[in-house]
């Protein structure tokens, strides 16, 4: 265990100089969802749902299996079509495609780390920063390492695996760099579905750490069914139930609220084991 | 041959550039000297079907397009060609002997542009270039893909083919084009224009082979690795895969092209059989058991196979296509990554671990120099920088 946390222990200087100065291009942004709905067929999966989420408000999104929490990512990033209204700032983005969403600052991680296992970390992160470059610039050899692919090496901890393939990385690496990827993509808005499955307690902690780091500039919404860290890291957590939004405030408010208490089948103390053995009836 | 191939398959900076010198020496001053008239003249027509495949190992190994009807573009760009040279034997105003003997006497409208040699060289690679863009990017921005992309693409080079049979008057249908007399105002019966067109082949094949290297290490060549294995990761950091699919498709639909143009003459003739179903998977075949994901694995397959071909079908007329049958499935069921990939896994073991190259993207093939002794089949030539 002890061997794995020094590969992920990342450096809080590298961080700041990643994500900027605490400016104010990004001190208004906000995520607005409303009357969000997405159904495949004749089943709902995601039903009228509004959401607000702004920048320095590091957000939980829980829920049993089934509640609907990937689907919402899914539905904003454009991989589902939805109806309802889903905007960053002043942009609407439902309706666009995918690549145009994401080009206009909303990035995600998947629940099963998805890196291009082919290529090493550096290419991976190279890859990410790119989408703007122009045709003369693909055509090229990469040259010196852009400054933020250097950065995110560092902050994720993986600058002396640079030339590994992802794929050989251990799980925790792989959702380290997925998140690597993130900060160099720019986004604004940044959906992670799940960051710390699979990882160790200390990976967590920095995994933790980093998130809230990011989540006071850029506005982010975590996946996660961790209930110990979703304690020690929310800011405030929206429970999702059959497609519906059942409650939403500070992790305190949700668990004394009786409508989740009820959905969890669990006591308030407990909602962590609760969360990951009851199925969505 | 086999001493070759391994030296050659080595990518690595230096070594790829020794690798391209030495291609060089071959290609220019050893074959002209060592092969017969007859036998340099098919090597040129090799030469020709290998630039489809250094199209294809980009387009299929590196873009993951499984491109089962290169045959259309090769056909498009050897067509044009071919069109042209008839004209020019015609002489200016003239009609090809075959359009008098079946059809009408007249030249139709769309043959007059082929007049122009100019227009021609324009043609063989605009032709080829916009069907491809304007294909791609219908099929890929619908996100079609894998064997639904394979069949279309098939099906494609066999509508093309079934046209050009069907259009006797005004393509010469089953017998396609042929009975060139000059290339350019050079007589074709002439050896020493025939040598000279060998040497255009394997000019213009090396320069298809730095082209293709060059998409291979830039950006755009990992993104096309990405945007093959995971599509749909790519759209998510901004990027739209249809781009870059289209983008390869049209390069390997110019070099099919291009080789076709160069077959013309070479070869004398083309005809439907050329370009249909059966030669694009043929295509295919040298490509996958030299290794598709590799620089020279396509290239050296492809003449490895079209030279098998001729001396196995000069010793048993009908032998040659089952061995090729079983020799596609040899290779697709135990070496998915053609020979090549043996190579790499030698080498990796050589290196006593797994870690890649840092410069190369070439997956099969890292750089770093392999301690002696651990490679029978390499030649001294291959070890110099």
């Amino acid at each position: 265990m002890t061997d794995q946390t020094t590969a992920v222990e990342h450096d809080p200087g590298a961080t700041d100089a990643l994500l900027g100065p605490d400016s104010a291009r990004f001190r208004h942004d906000y995520l607005e969802a409303r009357g969000l709905r997405v159904a495949f067929g004749g089943f709902v999966a995601v039903r009228d749902v509004d959401l607000t989420v702004a920048q320095g408000d590091l957000r939980f999104l829980i829920g049993p299996n089934g509640a609907g929490k990937t689907t919402l990512i899914d539905a904003v990033t454009g991989l589902v079509p939805a109806t309802g209204s889903a905007r960053l700032g002043r942009t609407e983005l439902l309706g666009r495609g995918t690549h145009r969403i994401a080009r206009h600052g909303v990035g995600r991680t998947f629940q099963t780390a998805s890196v291009f296992e082919e290529l090493t970390v550096l290419q991976n992160l190279d890859i990410a920063a790119g989408a703007r470059r122009g045709p003369l610039t693909m055509l090229r050899r990469r040259g010196a390492v852009p400054e933020a692919v250097e950065q995110a090496l560092e902050v994720v901890g993986l600058a002396g695996l640079r030339d590994t393939p992802a794929g050989v990385l251990a799980h925790g690496q792989k959702q380290w760099l997925e998140i690597g990827m993130l900060l160099v993509q720019d986004a604004h808005l940044l959906f992670l579905d799940e960051p710390v499955a699979g990882m160790t307690q200390a990976e967590r902690e920095a995994t933790g750490d980093l998130l809230r780091r990011i989540g006071s500039q850029r506005v982010v919404v975590v996946v996660e069914h961790d209930m110990e860290f979703l304690r020690a890291f929310a800011d405030s957590v929206t429970v999702m139930h059959q497609g519906r939004v059942l409650a939403e405030g500070t992790v305190a408010e949700v668990q004394r609220d009786p409508a989740v208490v009820e959905v969890y089948l669990g006591a308030p103390a407990q909602p962590g084991t609760a969360a990951t053995t009851k199925e969505d009836a | 041959m086999t001493q070759r191939l391994t030296a050659l398959l080595a990518p690595g900076r230096t070594r790829a550039l020794a690798g391209f010198a030495l291609a060089a020496v071959v290609l220019f001053a050893v074959a002209p000297v060592l092969l017969s008239p007859f036998r340099l003249g098919l090597l040129a027509k090799f030469l020709c079907l290998a630039m489809v495949a250094v199209g294809i190992g980009l387009a299929w190994g590196r873009g993951g397009l499984l491109t089962l009807g290169q045959g259309v573009y090769f056909g498009l760009g050897a067509y044009v060609m071919a069109m042209h040279l008839k004209l020019a034997d015609a002489g200016p105003g003239g009609v090809p002997d075959f359009m008098s003997l079946y059809g009408t006497g007249e030249v139709p409208w769309w043959w007059e542009p082929m007049r122009s040699p100019v227009a021609t060289v324009a043609l063989v690679i605009l032709v080829p270039a916009l069907l491809a863009g304007v294909l791609g990017w219908a099929v890929f921005t619908r996100r079609v893909r894998g064997a639904y992309f394979a069949i279309l693409s098939q099906a494609l080079a066999a509508a093309f083919a079934i046209l050009l049979v069907g259009q006797q008057q005004t393509t010469g249908g089953t017998n396609g084009l042929n009975g060139f007399r000059s290339f350019f105002g050079y007589d074709l019966a002439d050896p020493v224009n025939q040598r000279m067109l060998y040497l255009v082949a394997a000019g213009v094949l090396l320069a298809m082979v730095l082209v293709a290297r060059q998409l291979m290490v830039s950006r755009f060549g990992e993104l096309l690795v990405a945007v093959r294995d995971a599509e749909d990761r790519v759209r998510f950091l901004g990027y739209d895969p249809a781009v870059a699919k289209t983008t390869v498709y049209v390069v390997a639909a110019v070099m099919a092209a291009v080789g076709g143009a160069l077959f013309v003459p070479v070869v004398g003739i083309v005809s439907p059989a050329d370009v249909g179903v059966v030669p694009s998977i043929g295509f295919l075949v040298g490509v996958a058991i030299g290794g598709r994901a590799t620089l020279l694995g396509p290239v050296l397959g492809a003449i490895a196979v079209s030279w098998a071909q001729t001396s196995i079908s000069e010793q048993f007329p009908s032998g040659w296509i089952y061995f090729q049958g079983a020799l596609f499935v040899g290779v697709v069921a135990f070496l998915p990554g053609g020979l090549a990939s043996l190579l790499g896994r030698r080498r990796r073991r050589g290196r006593g671990d797994a870690a890649p190259a840092p410069e190369e993207p070439e997956t099969t093939a890292p750089p770093s120099p392999v301690p002696a002794g651990a490679h029978t089949g390499r030649t001294a030539q291959g070890r110099q920088p």
